[in-house]
Protein backbone atom coordinates (compact mmCIF):
# COMPACT_ATOMS: atom_id res chain seq x y z
CA UNK A 1 0.00 0.00 0.00
CA UNK A 2 1.43 3.39 -0.98
CA UNK A 3 1.25 6.11 1.65
CA UNK A 4 3.11 9.32 2.44
CA UNK A 5 6.12 8.97 4.74
CA UNK A 6 4.35 11.33 7.16
CA UNK A 7 1.84 8.58 7.98
CA UNK A 8 4.51 6.58 9.83
CA UNK A 9 7.25 9.08 10.71
CA UNK A 10 8.06 12.57 11.90
CA UNK A 11 11.08 14.65 10.92
CA UNK A 12 13.31 17.52 11.96
CA UNK A 13 15.78 19.28 9.70
CA UNK A 14 18.58 21.80 10.03
CA UNK A 15 21.90 22.85 8.53
CA UNK A 16 25.65 22.51 8.74
CA UNK A 17 27.13 24.86 6.17
CA UNK A 18 25.78 23.99 2.72
CA UNK A 19 24.56 20.59 3.94
CA UNK A 20 21.03 20.09 5.24
CA UNK A 21 20.26 17.21 7.57
CA UNK A 22 16.88 15.54 7.97
CA UNK A 23 16.18 13.24 10.90
CA UNK A 24 13.38 10.79 10.04
CA UNK A 25 11.87 9.13 13.12
CA UNK A 26 9.38 6.27 13.13
CA UNK A 27 6.33 6.81 15.33
CA UNK A 28 6.35 3.07 16.11
CA UNK A 29 9.63 1.12 16.44
CA UNK A 30 8.35 -1.63 14.12
CA UNK A 31 8.23 0.83 11.20
CA UNK A 32 11.97 1.49 11.35
CA UNK A 33 12.72 -1.32 8.88
CA UNK A 34 10.18 0.11 6.43
CA UNK A 35 11.87 3.49 6.62
CA UNK A 36 15.30 1.92 6.05
CA UNK A 37 13.96 0.00 3.04
CA UNK A 38 12.00 2.86 1.47
CA UNK A 39 13.80 6.11 2.31
CA UNK A 40 17.01 5.44 0.41
CA UNK A 41 19.57 8.13 -0.47
CA UNK A 42 18.79 7.70 -4.17
CA UNK A 43 15.06 8.25 -3.71
CA UNK A 44 15.58 11.22 -1.41
CA UNK A 45 17.87 12.86 -3.96
CA UNK A 46 15.34 12.23 -6.70
CA UNK A 47 12.49 13.56 -4.53
CA UNK A 48 14.17 16.91 -3.96
CA UNK A 49 15.26 17.28 -7.61
CA UNK A 50 17.54 20.22 -8.37
CA UNK A 51 17.39 21.46 -4.78
CA UNK A 52 20.13 18.95 -3.90
CA UNK A 53 23.23 19.51 -6.04
CA UNK A 54 25.46 17.02 -4.18
CA UNK A 55 24.94 13.48 -2.95
CA UNK A 56 22.69 12.21 -0.16
CA UNK A 57 24.23 10.26 2.74
CA UNK A 58 22.28 8.14 5.19
CA UNK A 59 23.03 6.96 8.74
CA UNK A 60 20.93 4.61 10.86
CA UNK A 61 20.00 5.06 14.53
CA UNK A 62 18.02 1.88 15.30
CA UNK A 63 17.99 2.79 19.00
CA UNK A 64 15.77 5.77 18.17
CA UNK A 65 13.92 4.13 15.26
CA UNK A 66 15.45 6.84 13.13
CA UNK A 67 17.64 7.60 10.14
CA UNK A 68 19.70 10.72 9.55
CA UNK A 69 19.95 12.05 5.99
CA UNK A 70 22.64 14.49 4.88
CA UNK A 71 21.73 16.46 1.74
CA UNK A 72 25.01 17.89 0.48
CA UNK A 73 25.10 21.17 -1.48
CA UNK A 74 21.41 21.76 -0.93
CA UNK A 75 21.28 25.22 0.69
CA UNK A 76 22.48 27.59 -2.04
CA UNK A 77 25.91 27.94 -0.42
CA UNK A 78 24.52 27.80 3.11
CA UNK A 79 24.43 30.18 6.04
CA UNK A 80 24.86 33.83 5.19
CA UNK A 81 25.89 33.18 1.57
CA UNK A 82 22.59 31.59 0.57
CA UNK A 83 19.91 33.62 -1.22
CA UNK A 84 17.22 31.05 -0.35
CA UNK A 85 14.48 31.98 2.11
CA UNK A 86 15.09 28.63 3.82
CA UNK A 87 18.86 28.94 3.96
CA UNK A 88 18.98 26.57 6.94
CA UNK A 89 16.80 23.83 5.46
CA UNK A 90 14.36 24.20 8.35
CA UNK A 91 11.44 23.11 6.17
CA UNK A 92 13.12 20.25 4.27
CA UNK A 93 12.02 17.70 6.85
CA UNK A 94 8.40 18.72 6.38
CA UNK A 95 8.79 18.42 2.59
CA UNK A 96 9.92 14.82 2.90
CA UNK A 97 6.73 13.85 4.79
CA UNK A 98 5.00 13.96 1.40
CA UNK A 99 7.26 11.35 -0.21
CA UNK A 100 5.24 8.26 -1.17
CA UNK A 101 6.53 4.98 0.18
CA UNK A 102 5.36 1.35 0.12
CA UNK A 103 3.98 0.33 3.51
CA UNK A 104 3.39 -3.35 4.36
CA UNK B 1 21.96 14.92 41.25
CA UNK B 2 22.26 18.42 39.81
CA UNK B 3 19.72 20.36 37.76
CA UNK B 4 21.04 22.20 34.70
CA UNK B 5 18.65 24.39 32.70
CA UNK B 6 19.08 26.10 29.33
CA UNK B 7 17.40 29.50 29.12
CA UNK B 8 18.70 30.74 25.78
CA UNK B 9 19.11 28.66 22.61
CA UNK B 10 20.60 31.52 20.58
CA UNK B 11 21.11 35.27 20.86
CA UNK B 12 17.60 36.56 20.33
CA UNK B 13 15.77 33.73 22.07
CA UNK B 14 12.86 34.45 24.45
CA UNK B 15 13.93 37.02 27.04
CA UNK B 16 11.53 35.68 29.69
CA UNK B 17 12.84 32.11 29.57
CA UNK B 18 15.86 32.47 31.89
CA UNK B 19 13.82 34.52 34.37
CA UNK B 20 11.14 31.84 34.55
CA UNK B 21 13.70 29.07 34.93
CA UNK B 22 15.13 30.85 37.98
CA UNK B 23 11.80 31.78 39.54
CA UNK B 24 9.44 28.88 38.78
CA UNK B 25 11.24 25.90 40.30
CA UNK B 26 14.51 24.41 41.46
CA UNK B 27 17.67 24.55 39.32
CA UNK B 28 21.37 24.57 40.24
CA UNK B 29 22.90 25.83 37.00
CA UNK B 30 21.54 28.12 34.30
CA UNK B 31 23.30 27.87 30.94
CA UNK B 32 22.82 30.43 28.18
CA UNK B 33 24.00 29.93 24.60
CA UNK B 34 24.49 33.16 22.66
CA UNK B 35 26.76 32.32 19.75
CA UNK B 36 25.91 31.13 16.28
CA UNK B 37 28.49 30.51 13.58
CA UNK B 38 28.75 34.05 12.28
CA UNK B 39 27.88 35.91 15.48
CA UNK B 40 31.58 36.27 16.29
CA UNK B 41 32.21 38.38 13.18
CA UNK B 42 29.38 40.78 14.06
CA UNK B 43 30.83 41.13 17.54
CA UNK B 44 34.33 41.64 16.13
CA UNK B 45 33.07 44.58 14.07
CA UNK B 46 31.42 46.07 17.15
CA UNK B 47 34.68 45.72 19.05
CA UNK B 48 36.62 47.43 16.24
CA UNK B 49 34.26 50.41 16.50
CA UNK B 50 34.26 50.47 20.32
CA UNK B 51 36.81 48.51 22.35
CA UNK B 52 34.32 48.20 25.24
CA UNK B 53 31.91 46.16 23.07
CA UNK B 54 32.06 42.82 21.24
CA UNK B 55 29.94 40.67 23.56
CA UNK B 56 26.26 39.72 23.81
CA UNK B 57 24.81 42.98 25.04
CA UNK B 58 21.58 41.38 26.26
CA UNK B 59 23.52 39.41 28.84
CA UNK B 60 24.60 41.99 31.50
CA UNK B 61 21.09 43.48 31.92
CA UNK B 62 19.67 39.95 32.12
CA UNK B 63 22.09 39.07 34.92
CA UNK B 64 21.12 42.31 36.65
CA UNK B 65 17.48 41.26 36.45
CA UNK B 66 18.30 37.74 37.73
CA UNK B 67 20.88 38.69 40.37
CA UNK B 68 18.63 38.53 43.41
CA UNK B 69 17.17 35.13 42.46
CA UNK B 70 20.59 33.69 41.59
CA UNK B 71 21.96 34.66 45.01
CA UNK B 72 18.88 33.61 46.95
CA UNK B 73 18.73 30.19 45.31
CA UNK B 74 22.47 29.69 44.84
CA UNK B 75 22.21 29.23 41.06
CA UNK B 76 25.37 29.47 38.98
CA UNK B 77 25.33 30.79 35.40
CA UNK B 78 27.49 29.50 32.54
CA UNK B 79 27.31 31.45 29.27
CA UNK B 80 29.30 32.02 26.09
CA UNK B 81 28.09 35.62 26.13
CA UNK B 82 31.66 36.94 26.10
CA UNK B 83 31.90 36.83 22.31
CA UNK B 84 35.21 38.40 21.27
CA UNK B 85 35.48 40.50 24.43
CA UNK B 86 34.76 38.41 27.55
CA UNK B 87 36.68 40.84 29.79
CA UNK B 88 34.43 43.76 28.80
CA UNK B 89 31.39 41.53 29.23
CA UNK B 90 32.54 40.69 32.76
CA UNK B 91 32.90 44.37 33.63
CA UNK B 92 29.41 45.10 32.35
CA UNK B 93 28.02 42.20 34.39
CA UNK B 94 29.72 43.48 37.53
CA UNK B 95 28.11 46.87 36.96
CA UNK B 96 24.65 45.32 36.49
CA UNK B 97 25.01 42.89 39.39
CA UNK B 98 27.68 44.16 41.82
CA UNK B 99 27.20 41.40 44.40
CA UNK B 100 28.08 38.49 42.09
CA UNK B 101 31.44 36.78 41.60
CA UNK B 102 32.45 36.48 37.95
CA UNK B 103 35.03 34.27 36.25
CA UNK B 104 36.19 34.69 32.66
CA UNK B 105 37.68 32.08 30.32
CA UNK B 106 40.30 33.51 27.96
CA UNK B 107 42.21 31.95 25.11
CA UNK B 108 39.73 31.07 22.37
CA UNK B 109 40.37 34.21 20.30
CA UNK B 110 43.11 33.51 17.72
CA UNK B 111 42.50 36.36 15.27
CA UNK B 112 45.99 37.74 15.99
CA UNK B 113 47.63 34.33 15.65
CA UNK B 114 46.63 33.33 12.09
CA UNK B 115 50.01 34.25 10.59
CA UNK B 116 51.79 32.46 13.44
CA UNK B 117 49.81 29.31 12.60
CA UNK B 118 50.49 29.69 8.87
CA UNK B 119 54.18 30.06 9.72
CA UNK B 120 54.03 26.74 11.55
CA UNK B 121 52.63 25.11 8.43
CA UNK B 122 48.99 24.77 9.53
CA UNK B 123 46.95 25.26 6.37
CA UNK B 124 43.60 25.58 8.18
CA UNK B 125 41.77 24.26 5.13
CA UNK B 126 38.00 24.78 4.93
CA UNK B 127 36.59 21.54 6.33
CA UNK B 128 33.78 21.62 3.76
CA UNK B 129 35.60 22.60 0.57
CA UNK B 130 39.25 21.75 1.28
CA UNK B 131 40.51 25.17 0.20
CA UNK B 132 43.56 26.50 2.10
CA UNK B 133 43.00 29.57 4.25
CA UNK B 134 45.62 31.55 2.32
CA UNK B 135 42.92 32.13 -0.35
CA UNK B 136 40.93 34.34 2.06
CA UNK B 137 43.71 35.52 4.42
CA UNK B 138 43.18 39.24 3.79
CA UNK B 139 39.42 39.01 4.31
CA UNK B 140 39.33 37.28 7.71
CA UNK B 141 37.13 39.10 10.24
CA UNK B 142 37.25 36.80 13.27
CA UNK B 143 38.92 33.54 14.30
CA UNK B 144 38.14 31.55 17.43
CA UNK B 145 38.82 28.05 18.65
CA UNK B 146 35.86 26.09 19.98
CA UNK B 147 36.77 25.34 23.58
CA UNK B 148 35.30 22.53 25.62
CA UNK B 149 33.88 21.99 29.10
CA UNK B 150 37.08 21.70 31.14
CA UNK B 151 38.07 25.40 31.13
CA UNK B 152 34.46 26.28 32.02
CA UNK B 153 34.49 23.76 34.89
CA UNK B 154 37.77 25.25 36.09
CA UNK B 155 36.03 28.64 36.17
CA UNK B 156 33.17 27.15 38.21
CA UNK B 157 35.77 25.67 40.57
CA UNK B 158 36.80 29.23 41.53
CA UNK B 159 33.40 29.67 43.20
CA UNK B 160 32.13 32.07 40.56
CA UNK B 161 28.43 32.87 40.35
CA UNK B 162 28.72 33.72 36.66
CA UNK B 163 31.12 32.09 34.19
CA UNK B 164 31.68 34.02 30.97
CA UNK B 165 33.34 32.40 27.97
CA UNK B 166 33.89 33.35 24.36
CA UNK B 167 33.56 30.67 21.71
CA UNK B 168 32.87 27.60 23.83
CA UNK B 169 30.88 24.84 22.20
CA UNK B 170 27.17 24.83 22.93
CA UNK B 171 27.38 21.40 24.53
CA UNK B 172 30.27 22.40 26.83
CA UNK B 173 28.01 24.84 28.67
CA UNK B 174 25.88 21.95 29.95
CA UNK B 175 28.74 19.48 30.40
CA UNK B 176 30.84 21.92 32.47
CA UNK B 177 28.64 21.83 35.61
CA UNK B 178 28.81 18.00 35.54
CA UNK B 179 32.61 18.04 35.23
CA UNK B 180 32.72 20.61 38.03
CA UNK B 181 30.38 18.75 40.41
CA UNK B 182 31.17 15.12 39.61
CA UNK B 183 34.91 15.46 39.02
CA UNK B 184 34.86 13.76 35.62
CA UNK B 185 38.25 13.63 33.88
CA UNK B 186 39.51 13.15 30.31
CA UNK B 187 39.31 9.38 29.98
CA UNK B 188 35.77 9.20 31.41
CA UNK B 189 34.65 9.14 27.79
CA UNK B 190 31.22 7.53 28.35
CA UNK B 191 30.29 10.08 31.02
CA UNK B 192 31.65 12.99 28.99
CA UNK B 193 29.67 11.72 25.99
CA UNK B 194 26.54 11.53 28.14
CA UNK B 195 26.98 15.11 29.34
CA UNK B 196 27.68 16.20 25.78
CA UNK B 197 24.48 14.61 24.51
CA UNK B 198 22.57 16.18 27.42
CA UNK B 199 23.99 19.47 26.17
CA UNK B 200 22.92 18.73 22.60
CA UNK B 201 19.37 17.98 23.79
CA UNK B 202 18.94 21.30 25.64
CA UNK B 203 21.24 23.59 23.64
CA UNK B 204 18.40 24.87 21.46
CA UNK B 205 16.22 25.75 24.43
CA UNK B 206 12.56 24.86 24.00
CA UNK B 207 13.20 22.97 20.77
CA UNK B 208 13.32 19.81 22.94
CA UNK B 209 10.38 20.74 25.17
CA UNK B 210 7.61 21.18 22.61
CA UNK B 211 8.86 23.99 20.40
CA UNK B 212 9.12 23.34 16.65
CA UNK B 213 7.75 19.87 17.33
CA UNK B 214 5.96 18.09 14.45
CA UNK B 215 4.45 15.34 16.55
CA UNK B 216 0.94 16.24 17.71
CA UNK B 217 1.86 19.92 17.63
CA UNK B 218 -1.76 21.10 17.73
CA UNK B 219 -2.26 19.48 21.13
CA UNK B 220 0.91 20.54 22.92
CA UNK B 221 -0.46 22.55 25.83
CA UNK B 222 0.40 26.04 27.02
CA UNK B 223 2.77 27.07 24.25
CA UNK B 224 2.60 30.72 25.32
CA UNK B 225 4.08 29.68 28.66
CA UNK B 226 6.43 27.05 27.27
CA UNK B 227 8.84 25.60 29.84
CA UNK B 228 12.51 25.60 28.87
CA UNK B 229 14.42 22.34 29.38
CA UNK B 230 16.12 21.08 32.52
CA UNK B 231 18.57 18.17 32.73
CA UNK B 232 18.70 16.29 36.04
CA UNK B 233 22.22 14.85 35.82
CA UNK B 234 23.56 11.93 37.86
CA UNK B 235 27.23 11.23 38.66
CA UNK B 236 27.08 7.97 36.61
CA UNK B 237 26.26 9.87 33.39
CA UNK B 238 22.57 9.01 33.22
CA UNK B 239 20.15 11.93 33.20
CA UNK B 240 16.51 12.94 32.95
CA UNK B 241 15.20 15.67 30.66
CA UNK B 242 12.30 17.60 32.15
CA UNK B 243 10.90 21.12 32.71
CA UNK B 244 9.38 23.00 35.60
CA UNK B 245 5.92 21.90 36.78
CA UNK B 246 3.03 24.13 35.71
CA UNK B 247 4.75 25.32 32.55
CA UNK B 248 3.56 24.75 28.98
CA UNK B 249 5.09 22.64 26.27
CA UNK B 250 5.92 18.94 26.42
CA UNK B 251 8.92 16.78 27.22
CA UNK B 252 8.44 13.33 25.72
CA UNK B 253 10.62 10.83 23.87
CA UNK B 254 9.20 12.22 20.60
CA UNK B 255 10.24 15.81 21.36
CA UNK B 256 13.65 14.64 22.59
CA UNK B 257 14.22 12.41 19.55
CA UNK B 258 13.52 15.30 17.18
CA UNK B 259 16.12 17.41 18.96
CA UNK B 260 18.64 14.55 19.09
CA UNK B 261 18.50 14.41 15.29
CA UNK B 262 18.75 18.20 14.88
CA UNK B 263 21.86 19.36 13.01
CA UNK B 264 23.40 15.92 13.38
CA UNK B 265 26.09 14.50 11.09
CA UNK B 266 27.49 10.98 11.53
CA UNK B 267 25.64 9.83 14.67
CA UNK B 268 28.49 7.55 15.77
CA UNK B 269 31.02 10.37 15.65
CA UNK B 270 29.67 13.56 17.21
CA UNK B 271 32.98 15.34 17.66
CA UNK B 272 33.56 17.92 20.40
CA UNK B 273 36.68 19.19 22.18
CA UNK B 274 35.70 16.97 25.13
CA UNK B 275 34.98 13.57 23.55
CA UNK B 276 33.41 11.83 20.58
CA UNK B 277 29.82 10.93 21.45
CA UNK B 278 27.90 8.02 19.93
CA UNK B 279 24.23 8.89 19.39
CA UNK B 280 23.44 5.29 18.40
CA UNK B 281 23.84 4.28 22.06
CA UNK B 282 21.19 6.64 23.48
CA UNK B 283 18.31 4.87 25.24
CA UNK B 284 15.18 6.91 26.02
CA UNK B 285 12.41 6.01 28.49
CA UNK B 286 9.32 8.04 29.30
CA UNK B 287 9.29 7.83 33.10
CA UNK B 288 6.46 10.24 33.88
CA UNK B 289 4.65 13.30 32.61
CA UNK B 290 7.27 15.56 30.97
CA UNK B 291 10.10 13.29 32.10
CA UNK B 292 12.42 11.38 29.75
CA UNK B 293 15.22 9.29 31.22
CA UNK B 294 18.37 8.95 29.10
CA UNK B 295 20.81 6.07 29.67
CA UNK B 296 23.34 3.84 27.94
CA UNK B 297 25.44 6.54 26.27
CA UNK B 298 28.92 5.56 25.10
CA UNK B 299 31.73 7.75 23.86
CA UNK B 300 35.33 7.75 22.73
CA UNK B 301 38.49 9.82 23.18
CA UNK B 302 38.56 13.50 22.29
CA UNK B 303 40.28 14.34 18.98
CA UNK B 304 43.85 15.70 18.78
CA UNK B 305 42.56 18.81 17.00
CA UNK B 306 40.27 21.67 17.91
CA UNK B 307 37.88 23.23 15.44
CA UNK B 308 38.31 26.86 14.50
CA UNK B 309 35.37 29.13 13.76
CA UNK B 310 36.66 31.66 11.25
CA UNK B 311 34.58 34.28 9.49
CA UNK B 312 35.53 36.30 6.44
CA UNK B 313 34.07 38.96 4.17
CA UNK B 314 32.69 37.37 1.01
CA UNK B 315 30.95 40.10 -0.99
CA UNK B 316 27.50 41.63 -0.91
CA UNK B 317 23.92 40.57 -1.33
CA UNK B 318 20.38 41.93 -1.51
CA UNK B 319 16.98 40.26 -1.70
CA UNK B 320 13.87 42.06 -2.92
CA UNK B 321 10.21 41.11 -3.25
CA UNK B 322 7.04 42.09 -5.11
CA UNK B 323 3.56 40.57 -4.82
CA UNK B 324 1.48 39.61 -7.88
CA UNK B 325 -2.23 38.94 -7.52
CA UNK B 326 -4.68 36.67 -9.35
CA UNK B 327 -5.32 36.11 -12.22
CA UNK B 328 -2.20 34.45 -13.69
CA UNK B 329 -0.25 35.45 -10.57
CA UNK B 330 2.58 33.00 -11.19
CA UNK B 331 2.84 33.83 -14.88
CA UNK B 332 3.09 37.54 -14.06
CA UNK B 333 5.76 36.94 -11.43
CA UNK B 334 7.77 34.81 -13.86
CA UNK B 335 7.49 37.49 -16.55
CA UNK B 336 8.69 40.13 -14.06
CA UNK B 337 11.67 37.93 -13.17
CA UNK B 338 12.64 37.65 -16.85
CA UNK B 339 12.39 41.42 -17.26
CA UNK B 340 14.60 42.10 -14.23
CA UNK B 341 17.25 39.66 -15.45
CA UNK B 342 17.17 41.19 -18.95
CA UNK B 343 17.54 44.72 -17.54
CA UNK B 344 20.44 43.68 -15.27
CA UNK B 345 22.18 42.08 -18.24
CA UNK B 346 21.50 45.20 -20.29
CA UNK B 347 23.25 47.28 -17.63
CA UNK B 348 26.27 44.99 -17.95
CA UNK B 349 26.01 43.95 -14.28
CA UNK B 350 27.55 40.63 -13.36
CA UNK B 351 26.71 38.62 -10.22
CA UNK B 352 27.93 35.37 -8.74
CA UNK B 353 24.33 34.32 -8.46
CA UNK B 354 20.81 35.55 -9.21
CA UNK B 355 18.24 33.41 -7.43
CA UNK B 356 14.45 33.59 -7.77
CA UNK B 357 11.78 32.02 -5.58
CA UNK B 358 8.01 32.19 -5.85
CA UNK B 359 6.38 32.37 -2.42
CA UNK B 360 3.16 30.43 -2.45
CA UNK B 361 4.63 27.99 -4.98
CA UNK B 362 8.10 26.65 -4.30
CA UNK B 363 10.15 28.87 -1.97
CA UNK B 364 10.43 26.34 0.84
CA UNK B 365 10.28 22.98 -0.92
CA UNK B 366 11.43 23.60 -4.49
CA UNK B 367 10.64 20.74 -6.84
CA UNK B 368 9.20 18.77 -3.92
CA UNK B 369 6.31 21.23 -3.48
CA UNK B 370 2.86 20.05 -4.59
CA UNK B 371 1.29 21.65 -7.69
CA UNK B 372 -0.69 24.84 -7.10
CA UNK B 373 -2.37 25.53 -10.46
CA UNK B 374 -4.21 28.82 -9.78
CA UNK B 375 -2.74 30.60 -6.75
CA UNK B 376 -4.62 33.74 -5.60
CA UNK B 377 -1.31 35.55 -5.15
CA UNK B 378 2.42 34.97 -5.49
CA UNK B 379 5.31 36.80 -3.94
CA UNK B 380 8.25 37.16 -6.31
CA UNK B 381 11.51 37.07 -4.37
CA UNK B 382 14.74 37.79 -6.25
CA UNK B 383 18.15 37.75 -4.62
CA UNK B 384 21.59 38.60 -6.01
CA UNK B 385 25.09 38.31 -4.61
CA UNK B 386 28.55 39.26 -5.82
CA UNK B 387 31.80 40.98 -4.92
CA UNK B 388 30.81 44.33 -6.51
CA UNK B 389 28.77 46.33 -4.01
CA UNK B 390 27.72 48.89 -6.64
CA UNK B 391 26.21 46.17 -8.83
CA UNK B 392 24.22 44.79 -5.90
CA UNK B 393 23.06 48.29 -5.01
CA UNK B 394 21.95 48.90 -8.61
CA UNK B 395 19.89 45.71 -8.49
CA UNK B 396 17.94 47.03 -5.49
CA UNK B 397 16.60 49.83 -7.74
CA UNK B 398 15.26 47.47 -10.41
CA UNK B 399 12.23 45.99 -8.63
CA UNK B 400 9.91 48.89 -7.73
CA UNK B 401 9.80 50.32 -11.31
CA UNK B 402 8.09 47.08 -12.34
CA UNK B 403 4.95 48.19 -10.48
CA UNK B 404 4.38 50.72 -13.29
CA UNK B 405 6.43 49.37 -16.17
CA UNK B 406 5.99 45.59 -15.83
CA UNK B 407 3.21 43.00 -15.78
CA UNK B 408 -0.10 44.08 -14.18
CA UNK B 409 -1.20 43.53 -10.61
CA UNK B 410 2.03 44.16 -8.68
CA UNK B 411 1.96 45.44 -5.11
CA UNK B 412 3.76 44.95 -1.81
CA UNK B 413 6.54 47.46 -2.44
CA UNK B 414 5.76 49.57 0.64
CA UNK B 415 9.06 49.01 2.36
CA UNK B 416 11.02 50.51 -0.50
CA UNK B 417 14.33 49.28 -1.84
CA UNK B 418 15.83 46.28 -0.09
CA UNK B 419 19.04 46.86 1.91
CA UNK B 420 22.47 45.78 0.63
CA UNK B 421 24.13 43.50 3.18
CA UNK B 422 27.73 42.39 3.52
CA UNK B 423 28.14 38.62 3.32
CA UNK B 424 30.14 37.32 6.26
CA UNK B 425 30.90 33.71 5.45
CA UNK B 426 31.95 30.88 7.74
CA UNK B 427 35.21 28.95 7.44
CA UNK B 428 35.52 25.91 9.70
CA UNK B 429 39.07 24.56 10.06
CA UNK B 430 41.18 22.36 12.34
CA UNK B 431 44.18 23.15 14.53
CA UNK B 432 46.30 20.95 16.85
CA UNK B 433 44.74 21.33 20.28
CA UNK B 434 48.03 22.04 22.06
CA UNK B 435 48.13 25.42 20.27
CA UNK B 436 45.24 26.62 22.42
CA UNK B 437 45.96 27.35 26.08
CA UNK B 438 42.97 28.67 27.99
CA UNK B 439 43.25 30.79 31.10
CA UNK B 440 40.66 31.39 33.82
CA UNK B 441 40.46 34.79 35.45
CA UNK B 442 38.37 35.12 38.63
CA UNK B 443 37.06 38.63 39.21
CA UNK B 444 35.82 39.65 42.66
Amino acid sequence: MRKPLGSIAHTRSGDKGDTANIGVIAFRPEDFTTIVREVTPERVKQFFGDLVKGNVERFELPNLGAINLLLHESLGGGGTVSLRVDAQGKTYGAALLRMEIEID
Amino acid sequence: MIRIANGQGFWGDWLEAPVRLVEQGPIDFLVLDYLAEVTMSILQKQKQDNSALGYARDFPPLIGRLAHGLKERNIKVVANAGGVNPAACAQAVLQSAPGLKVAVVHGDDVLDRIDEFLGKGYEMRDMDTGRPISTIRSRILSANAYIGAFPLAEALDTGADVVIAGRSTDTALTLAPMVHKFGWQPGDWDKLAAGTIAGHIIECGAQCSGGNCQTDWQNIPGMADIGYPIVEAEPDGSFTVTKHANTGGRVHSDTVKEQLLYELGDPKRYITPDCIADFTTVQLTNTGPDRVRVTGIRGGPRPPTLKLSISYANGWKAVGTLVYSWPQALEKARAADRIVRQRLAGLGLAFEEIYTEYFGMNACHGAAAPPNPDPPEIQLRIGVRGQDRKAVDRFTRELIPLVLNGPPGATGFGEGRPPVREIVAYWPALLPREEIQTRVEAIA
